[in-house]
């Protein structure tokens, strides 16, 4: 026993010795934990995904951008000014003078025209946001050009609204790229795209030092940033993709901010006086689609049934609590144009009343597909009791997303339960996937649409999402998209459930950490530590 | 003499043959289970969103429009000049991704199999002489524990208990962000690059991150290792040349560790080779708790992502460890065993 003793006392002391710990991070760093396994490019013209989106938005500044001070107002990025023709069709922007690329090298107009050509050119998977344009790698070279040291011209040649090209503007495509710098890196014709990806040439407030995939992405302060110098030296993303690990860490004051704390963690966290909790509302919407194409599904009246069915509530006061509230638009609230009515909630007897009208009074038997990491897994299961009470049987089916997207883009589904963000901020980027749907053919292949995916078309709607993209006038287009978004809540295979409140818990000496309502209105130049 | 050279070459030919055809069979098995699962690899590439246009683009750069013979054959010709391609998850080429993430598993299985041999070994020869007695009870619990007992719940409760509460050791992650990219990677196992370059303070830390997830490694390798040599002593102790022994007076000391022990050493390589080979495969569990960037990890985020490059090169080096590891078995068998010889 003394022998036993004695090894544990040893094991301790051992353990001890090595200092485990330590008791907080330096002050001039930033450390964050958060699942980063997402991360598969850091070029702009590719960057697609949730934790790229937000990294880029701190490496590059965009042609027009949405500032940290200010989320609501759209404002010039590296363009001073603005000019917008009498047709609409050609913007010409006014560089900032003075600005440095990371790489010392001054931000010309040549650089932001280089930089839009590029993305369509590649042709990566988010250049629709500027080829529905009109633009194509043969005629982007003259509809955006430098017209002299300080001007950019673009011109559209499709009807689009010009507040709505302001807006593409502010994307993560509108990035602007240091020419010089990746065109030394340029390996037969790729237009730097090989470099690019692990690499930065930005002239944002901060630049990438390293990347390791699923493991830890470095950025470090541009101390020359035109808003000045960033509150810290530098910022980390730790990949931490548990939870429950990201708690401990944050607990113990090794890391600043935890990313992916489930509700039940924020719920035990809550206490500790060191940590605070902060909500933060996402354009992410959690809905159910509806496949047009099934007998039962594509009867008007039985997607209404469902939307009588669902108890919104009973899940945003349980286990969505903090993290979702209701929501029944296609076009997040809190936006511009936003339509923030709730028409429904459960209602059993009008629900049984509209599916007796359509045919279907003794229900049917359908399958929900749907995402296995939370909470969709949940959600799908509140849904499966919900529309019980109808009669209707649904089954569920979990997918990673790998395995889901196939499916849903070859219209294989009776229902989805899934997630959509707006690529940019105007609600062009939604009614474009929920309302509008030109060829509903499928040979068509509009895979990108969500309409399209549920085999769901119509002539009114269809109308009025090309009127209000193409309105000139600010106060009618808005108009157009609420009456849009109100249609949408009437007919259409979607019903709409959620919208997402980011919850972040940070150590309470961490201040100015800004995040906006998109994937990419992620801001860090701001963050202090006391 | 004049037949030996023919036949040893014989033998060497046969062991190379059969390393050939295990991964040809390993690759052909990995390849094509990966592209008849009904993931897309194209949209682990574009995204969700991509326009059928850009799907189609990728689908075609990536030869996925060729028969599935005709794509195997080509990444083989790409394997024999050394190229395991690139991932998509990471952009990088696999061969540097797999020296990034296999040091790291390395390591970790390493020390827990450390563990296993020097605290399971004893614990099995301790309970197999006192068989039916308190010290065998308390290792067949243990062991029981350690080979029931699910990782993820052990991996959490050690992390509460021993990082978040006591604080003896470090939390997940290799090393304190504040040290990373320091000490530049020579091997790829951080405490020995560390210790290479002098940075005794990343040696320190290193240890420190190090000892928890090799622990609740080490607990599975050791519950088996000790099951299994009490096992093999049991069967040892009650032989007939034993009990000679014993009645020729040879101290119980040199009866249990110079007579028995000796003779189970041969399955005991077998089975410490098994463990340290399954461990070298990674533990997707203990690597996502702890937030160790393995390969097992690796292998099973390319899985879900249908990333096949890395699945494929993951795959390999895994057979790469099995098979060294069973002639390094074959070696230590005739070292430790004249009749093997």
């Amino acid at each position: 026993m003394k022998t036993i003793r004695l090894l544990l006392l040893s094991l301790a002391a051992a353990t001890l010795a090595l200092g485990g710990a330590q008791a907080a991070t330096p002050k001039n760093m930033f450390v964050q934990a958060k699942d980063i396994a997402d991360i598969i490019t850091m070029d702009p013209a590719e960057v697609f995904e949730l934790t790229t989106g937000e990294i880029i938005a701190n490496i590059y500044d965009r042609i027009m951008m949405f500032e940290p001070e200010d989320l609501q107002n759209l404002v010039g990025g590296v363009a001073e000014s603005y000019e917008v023709s009498k047709d609409g069709k050609t913007i010409t922007f006014k560089i900032r003078p003075g600005l440095k690329f990371h790489s010392g090298n001054p931000v010309r107009a040549a650089d932001v025209a280089w930089s839009l050509q590029r993305v369509v050119k590649l042709n990566k998977t988010p250049a629709f946001i500027i080829t529905q344009f009109g633009w194509t790698p043969d005629n982007v070279d003259s509809l955006v050009k430098a017209t002299d040291s300080s001007h950019v011209q673009i011109t559209i040649t499709e009807d689009f609204s010009p507040g709505l090209v302001l807006n593409a503007m502010s994307a993560g495509v509108a990035s602007v790229v240091d020419m010089k710098l990746v065109m030394s890196h340029e390996k037969e014709g790729d237009l730097g795209y090989d470099w690019l990806k692990s690499n930065s040439a930005g002239s944002g407030a901060f630049s990438l030092k390293t990347w390791k995939a699923n493991e830890i992405v470095t950025l470090e302060a541009n101390q020359d940033y035109r808003h000045g110098k960033p509150g810290v030296d530098r910022v980390i993303l730790r990949h931490v993709a548990e939870p429950s690990s990201q708690r401990l860490l944050l607990e113990k004051g090794d890391i600043d901010m935890a990313r992916n704390l489930t509700p039940d963690q924020i719920k035990g966290i809550m206490g500790n006086s060191d940590i605070a909790i902060d909500g933060h509302p996402k354009g992410t919407i959690v809905y159910m689609a509806a496949n047009a194409g099934h007998p039962a599904l594509g009867k008007e009246k039985v997607v209404q049934a469902l939307r009588w069915l669902v108890d919104y509530n009973s899940m945003a006061n349980s286990f969505l609590a903090g993290q979702f509230v209701v929501h029944q638009a296609f076009w997040p609230a809190g936006l511009w144009a936003s339509l923030e009515t709730i028409p429904y909630k459960q209602d059993i007897p009008k629900a049984r009343a509209l599916l007796a009208e359509a045919g279907y009074a003794d229900g049917f038997e359908l399958t929900i597909h749907t995402l296995t990491n939370s909470p969709f897994p949940e959600i799908a299961q509140a849904v499966q009791a919900n529309l019980a009470k109808g009669g209707i049987k649904a089954n569920i089916v979990t997918l990673e997303g790998k395995t889901l997207w196939p499916k849903y883009r070859a219209r294989e589904h009776d229902i989805i339960l899934a997630r959509w963000s707006p690529d940019y901020v105007d609600p062009h980027s939604n009614a474009d996937a929920f309302a509008h749907n030109p060829d509903n053919r499928l040979e068509a292949k509009l895979t990108g649409v969500l309409a399209w995916r549920n085999a769901w078309a119509d002539d009114a709607s269809n109308k009025l999402a090309v009127m209000a993209r193409n309105e000139l006038d600010l106060g009618k287009r808005k108009q157009q998209y609420l009456d849009l978004q109100a249609m949408l809540q009437k007919k259409g295979p979607f019903v709409i459930m959620f919208q997402q409140n980011e919850q972040v818990a940070r150590r309470k000496n961490l201040r100015g950490f800004v995040s906006g309502s998109n994937f990419d209105l992620v801001f860090y130049r701001n963050v202090t530590k006391q | 003499m004049g037949l030996a050279l023919p036949s040893k070459l014989v033998k060497v030919s046969g062991v190379i043959a059969s390393l050939i055809l295990t991964f040809i069979g390993l690759t052909a098995i990995t390849f094509t289970i990966g592209r008849v699962m009904p993931a897309d690899p194209v949209l682990a590439i574009v995204g969700d969103r991509a326009s059928q246009e850009v799907y189609d683009q990728v689908f075609l750069q990536l030869g996925l429009d060729q028969p599935i013979y005709v794509q195997y054959l080509k990444y083989l010709g790409q394997l024999l000049q050394g190229d395991l391609g690139t991932s998509i998850m990471t952009a990088q080429p696999v061969a540097e991704d797999i020296l990034r993430f296999f040091p790291a598993t390395l390591e970790l299985a390493t020390v827990a199999t450390l563990l296993g041999i020097f605290v399971g070994i004893p614990m099995g020869v301790l309970a197999a002489v006192n068989q039916g007695r308190w010290p065998d009870h308390v290792v067949r619990i243990i062991g029981l524990i350690g080979y029931s007992a699910p990782i993820f719940w052990l991996g959490m409760i050690a992390l509460l208990i021993f990082y978040a509460n006591l604080g003896w050791v470090a939390g997940p992650g290799r090393l304190d962000v504040y040290y990373d990219s320091i000490v530049d990677p020579v091997t790829g196992i951080l405490i020995l690059d560390a210790a290479l370059a002098g940075e005794w303070d990343i040696f320190h830390n290193a240890i420190a991150h190090l000892i928890l997830p090799a622990s609740i490694l080490g607990t599975f390798a050791l519950a088996y290792i000790a099951r299994m040599t009490r096992s093999f002593m049991l069967d040892q102790l009650s032989q007939e040349y034993i009990l000679t022994a014993r009645v020729k007076g040879v101290p119980e000391w040199q009866v249990i560790w110079g007579h028995a022990f000796r003779n189970v050493l041969v399955q005991l390589i077998t089975i410490i080779g098994l463990t340290y080979a399954s461990l070298l495969e990674g533990s997707v569990l203990t690597e996502t708790i702890f937030s160790w960037p393995g390969i097992g990890l690796y292998i099973t985020n390319s899985l879900f992502n249908n990333d096949m490059n890395a699945v494929l090169g993951g795959t390999i080096v895994v057979g790469v460890c099995f098979v060294g590891i069973n002639m390094l078995s074959d070696l230590l068998y005739k070292l430790v065993d004249p009749r093997v010889r």
